[in-house]
């Protein structure tokens, strides 16, 4: 076990940069750098398009496609200063392999600046995702408008189509992916005892990819033909020879997303493999750290799947390639295939972590340990290990080789098994505990409940002959709520209540935090539920109109749904007053015995002053004197935060 | 653990597990079958859906118990009891879901095999879909066309389907089966109508604008019935 600190008695000079303004990294050389990459791109494939002999020259297609959506956002990144550091090594200039003024925020603006602390990363993820999870929300508004009466009111189909596209793109690839990673990035350097991750600049760069892939799929709506119209599965030919240019900017905004993601799981990995601190063996780590080192297994394996099956689709559209298109050899179920064996492990990505912060959550609020924590371990790998085995369980309506379904179905249902370990496990932790209903508790126990459900209509689309009836239609927009809202998003609640205390030093507003977990709660329930029933009796799903005999229920749940979106509300407000003005919250609230809750609050700035000496396990509550480290307290302290 | 905690359970469970119960039979919410297949599946559905209650009638009893008798006082900094786990409930619960789950899906695999094997005597049906539309034909009675799909009852129906330009997908509630037609493969679907009447025919495969639109209805009819209109049908595409 290897563990590395650097001892730090000063603090590092504030980000000077130094230099012409219009010269050194930010927003400026941003700006016109994004310009200029824009312009290098569009003059490339001008003359490409000349040499070859291909006329229009400007054919919006690869125009779009290279100017805007690859070198204009790599000149932005450059602009902003991702690369400044490795550029200056390649090109022989002197690195400041010693200069730590990337780390550490003093003012909001460090927020918008390329930074390499982890705890900085881990905050501007959380921001952007969130903010992502607000535009997203808020399409699924305006969809549930247009669905609360049956015919067509305020969108029309080519809009509406775009709304649940660009609605479910985000929330994957925007919010629940990546915002698991932000969450991950604050807290699992703190409880390893690391100073920061193994790779910080690759942190960094990993962050900025984010912003680009949402812009690239919110502004598909404000381009000619509309936004990508063929839902986030993207199937083709459909989306890729059937729809306006929109889809490329999907199919593209998933390669930015898809970049950020693997390269945040390969620096875990090699954070969580090398960076312990002394003592920490695999066995005393946190569940949290195993939940993100199988995420990130999952991710670094599967994801270049969806890369690929994004390019492939896109070389279709856009220069007329054949991998997809059938009337000249191509194959579509080929991309189905592709597709799922990212987009079924992505399921679990969206879940793991989200299993990590429910053990850590409901260890300290039941102040137990946890109920059989190997096992809690191995049936996550177990969960890595057949989750890729499931991938056809989403096809198998599809058409594809019949005698693939029944073993598909096998290990879609063996699955089912670590899962309910994981939740009986959890109702054992809290057995003769001492419970303490906070916030992040109430969501773990909403999390619970939902995830059941979720979990056991899982097993049904598991059994054939049920998923043939019920397949694409919203009995699987149920089910895909359940488990990533029901689950995974309540979760996130926790993990955002749970530790707010120790990003921000101040606690939030307990009664709003219940206030709002209520709300979610009954909204939730109330929008999604009866869309099992409607699902089943043949409401088919991704629908812009439908038949008359279910406009009461989608009346219930459209209503519903604003309530529930109202919710967020009261969320938004508890943290922007509570990061300005909540008291402060002391060092550690829980009274939790992981790392992260041993160092202030905020933590300074290298997070230990002294390397921490593991020597138990991390839960260990009501096991008299046992200690899961030894830490020195904390010398030197964060600056005051600056607030929102 | 004791004896009154068990019975408060158990308690719990079963008003829990009745709850679920009531929604699931209550309401309304499985298409009146009209296929073979449809009635099958029906059985699989419930077969699950039991074992499902009995599962969420177990977390949530459980949950509710622990919620109300196990919540400390807000001025109790006690931790609990140091359990670190019990190997022989770790197993149990490894083993019996293991055990359900086999169930399900041996249970599914018969179903699926009875209602994919044809009957004798069965009736081909050609399917085209096509943005936004569909169209049947009928090759056993010399290929004429209809827009509208009618079967004849008790008969085994095996459609055939194919596709213009992108992926579409022919399912009618009331029948269970579902099946995706898919550029460049023939891809078929094997229904036995058993109730006489009519139905729609849904799309369900996102497949462009008109997605919501692309419906068509599918009629039952007595054999007699279906022999007069194949007939009748036969004639007008001769004629034309």
């Amino acid at each position: 076990v290897t563990a590395a600190t650097v001892p730090h008695e000063v603090h590092a000079p504030a980000p000077s940069g130094g230099g012409n303004l219009f010269l050194r990294a930010g927003w400026i050389r941003a700006a016109w750098m994004f310009c200029l990459f824009g312009a290098i791109g569009l003059g490339l494939v001008v003359v490409f398009r000349w040499w070859a002999g291909w006329y229009p020259l400007l054919d919006p297609a690869p125009v779009t496609l290279v100017a805007a959506l690859v070198s204009a956002p790599l000149g932005f990144l450059a602009g902003l200063g991702a690369f400044d550091y490795w550029a200056y090594y390649a090109i022989g200039n002197p690195t400041r392999p010693e200069d730590h003024s990337g780390h550490g925020a003093r003012s909001w603006r460090d927020y918008f600046r390329v930074n390499t602390d982890h705890k900085v990363i881990g905050v501007q993820y959380m921001v952007t995702t969130f903010v992502f999870f607000l535009i997203g929300g808020m399409l699924a508004l305006l969809l549930r408008a247009e669905l609360a009466r049956p015919g067509i009111q305020f969108v029309d189909p080519q809009t509406f189509n775009g709304l649940f596209s660009v609605h479910a793109t985000l929330m994957i690839f925007l919010f629940i992916v990546p915002v698991f990673a932000g969450i991950a990035n604050f807290v699992v350097p703190l409880m390893l005892g690391a100073p920061d991750m193994a790779f910080p600049r690759l942190n960094a760069l990993s962050f900025w990819l984010l912003p680009i892939a949402g812009i690239m799929m919110v502004s598909s709506f404000a381009i000619s033909g509309g936004a990508f119209a063929c839902g986030w599965t993207g199937y083709v030919p459909l989306c890729s020879t059937h729809q306006p240019l929109g889809a490329v900017f999907f199919n593209q905004g998933v390669q930015w997303a898809g970049a950020s993601s693997i390269m945040t799981a390969l620096n875990f990995l090699v954070t969580i493999i090398t960076m312990r601190a002394p003592g920490m063996t695999f066995w005393r780590m946190p569940l949290l750290v195993w939940a993100n080192f199988t995420t990130s297994l999952l991710v670094v394996v599967a994801t270049p799947f969806i890369a690929g099956s994004q390019f492939f689709s896109m070389f279709d559209h856009v220069m007329h390639t054949a991998f997809f298109q059938a009337d000249q050899g191509g194959y579509p179920l080929g991309y189905q295939h592709i597709f799922w064996f990212y987009s079924h492990p992505a399921v679990y990505i969206m879940m793991l972590p989200g299993f990590g912060i429910m053990s850590e959550v409901i260890a300290v609020f039941s102040r137990k340990p946890i109920f059989g924590y190997r096992l809690m371990a191995l049936s996550l790998m177990a969960i890595v290990v057949l989750g890729f085995s499931v991938w056809a369980h989403h096809m198998f309506v599809s058409g594809m080789a019949s005698w693939l379904r029944v073993p598909m179905m096998i290990t879609t249902l063996l699955i089912a098994v670590p899962t309910g370990i994981k939740i009986f496990s959890w109702l054992a932790t809290m057995w003769e505990g001492k419970l303490h209903f906070n916030t992040p508790m109430l969501f773990a126990l909403g999390f619970l409940s939902m995830f059941v459900i979720g979990g056991l209509s899982g097993v049904m689309l598991g059994a054939v002959p049920i998923d043939i009836h019920v397949s694409d239609t919203y009995f699987v927009v149920a089910h895909i709520h359940y488990v990533l809202f029901g689950g995974s998003v309540f979760t996130i609640f926790a993990g955002l209540y749970y530790w707010f205390p120790k990003i921000t030093g101040r606690m939030y507003d307990e009664r709003l935090g219940k206030l709002h977990f209520w709300l979610t709660f009954v909204g939730f329930n109330l929008t999604f539920f009866p869309m099992h029933l409607i699902g089943v009796e043949g409401m088919p799903r991704r629908v812009a109109d439908y038949v008359p005999k279910f406009a009461d229920w989608n009346m219930f749940i459209s209503l519903a749904s604003f309530g529930l979106g109202a919710s967020t509300i009261v969320f938004v407000y508890n943290v922007i007053t509570s990061w300005r003005n909540g008291p402060p919250a002391g060092d550690n609230p829980w009274r939790a015995m992981t790392l992260e809750w041993q160092v202030s609050s905020p933590p300074p700035i290298f997070n230990f002053d002294e390397i921490p000496q593991v020597v138990g396990s991390p839960y260990e509550y009501g096991v008299p004197g046992a200690k899961h480290a030894i830490v020195e307290p904390s010398r030197t302290k964060e600056p005051e935060e600056v607030g929102v | 653990m004791r004896r009154g905690s068990i019975l408060t359970l158990v308690g719990i469970g079963v008003i829990a597990g009745g709850l679920a119960t009531a929604v699931a039979l209550l309401l309304p919410w499985l298409p009146h079958p009209a296929a073979r297949e449809a009635t099958r599946i029906d059985l699989v559905f419930w077969f699950v859906i039991g074992i499902c209650i009995f599962i969420f009638a177990l977390v949530a009893a459980a949950l509710l118990y622990i919620v109300v008798r196990f919540r400390a006082a807000p001025d109790d900094d006690s931790d609990g009891p140091p359990i670190h786990g019990h190997t022989g409930l770790e197993i149990a619960w490894t083993i019996v879901p293991t055990i359900l789950v086999t169930a399900i899906g041996i249970f599914s695999a018969v179903v699926l095999a009875r209602n994919d094997a044809l009957g004798k005597n069965v009736l081909h049906v050609d399917v085209t879909a096509q943005q936004f539309a569909w169209s049947f034909s009928y090759p056993d009675s010399g290929g004429f066309e209809s827009a509208t799909l009618r079967l004849p009852k008790g008969q085994s129906v095996l459609l055939t389907l194919h596709t213009k330009d992108v992926i579409h997908s022919f399912w009618v509630p009331e029948f269970g089966q579902k099946q995706d037609t898919v550029p460049g493969l023939t891809t078929t679907l094997h229904i036995t109508p058993d109730r006489l009447g009519t139905f729609p025919v849904i799309c369900t495969e996102l497949c462009g604008l008109g997605h919501a639109a692309m419906r068509s209805t599918a009629i039952v009819m007595t054999p007699a019935a279906f022999a007069a209109w194949v007939k009748s049908q036969s004639k007008t595409s001769a004629k034309g």
